[in-house]
């Protein structure tokens, strides 16, 4: 249980700090817009948005592994909780303003991730017959 | 156009994140948090099938959701999104058959309503 919750913090922490490079990094780029993934990967010469694709390869890493250990409706309410992270690293860091609606909006998704981590992590068999 | 790309997101991103938990399951739980133990994971998953095909959804879901935002707002683009919680919920309970109990529903439920508010 004590590593599934560091698991969750892992993931939690390397999407919000993926996701602010990564918005770093497509700002200094500018606007793209268009059907091919050539020109999104042409965006990655950008160092920014560079080393926040790599957190956040190492985000879906973590995901995989907590995955591997908790079930799917535990762990998306409780991920949820990087809305939340974002909209306060803009608040308190970038000074961007947040309305009284949104202000209800990280405390609804608070409620709701606390409610799920109440609950077990796990509730299904692991058919695995060897762990790492 | 907008609702289309909705459509393929809300789909993607539910195909995607059953397929890796279902796939995750059924390759060895990861036990030790250290980088030996994450390789193996990393390893395991390129002969993992529903990990691939899981990876692939999420890429697609990705992609179509950078093509919503330079269509739409991110007022329009997160709050129809946000329906996917309540039916990645659903489809944890019959078809993963994990244990949604009441907490987990409100949870869902919650998450949902919250994030429809913050980009309000």
């Amino acid at each position: 249980m004590h590593k599934t919750r560091v698991l969750t913090f892992v993931v939690i922490l390397a999407n919000v700090i993926g996701n602010l490079l990564l918005s770093r990094g497509m700002h200094q780029v500018g606007k793209i817009v268009s059907a091919s993934p050539l020109d999104y990967v042409r965006a990655f010469a950008n160092p920014w948005a560079l080393i926040g694709m790599c957190v956040l390869v190492l985000w879906m890493i973590a995901e995989l592994a907590l995955l591997s250990r908790a079930d799917l409706s535990f762990v998306l309410p409780i991920t949820a909780s990087v809305y939340v992270l974002i909209a306060m690293c803009g608040h308190f860091v970038l000074d961007e303003q947040i309305s009284l609606v949104q202000w209800i909006g990280i405390v609804v998704i608070s409620l709701g991730a606390a409610l799920v981590g109440g609950t077990p992590a796990s509730t299904t068999q692991h058919p695995a017959e060897h762990r790492l | 156009m907008k609702w289309a790309l909705v459509g393929i997101i809300s789909i993607c991103t539910a195909l995607g994140d059953l397929l890796n938990t279902a796939g995750m399951k059924r390759q060895a739980a990861v036990e030790e948090l250290n980088a030996r133990s994450l390789g193996h994971l990393v390893a395991r998953i390129f002969h993992n099938p529903l990990v691939l095909g899981g990876i692939g959804a999420l890429s697609i879901s990705f992609f179509a959701f950078l093509s919503l935002l330079s269509i739409s707002n991110v007022s329009f683009a997160v709050p129809a999104t946000a329906i996917s919680y309540l039916l990645e919920t659903m489809l944890a309970k019959y078809v993963l058959k994990e244990g949604v109990t009441w907490r987990r529903w409100a949870g869902a439920s919650l998450v949902s309503c919250g994030v429809a508010l913050l980009s309000w």
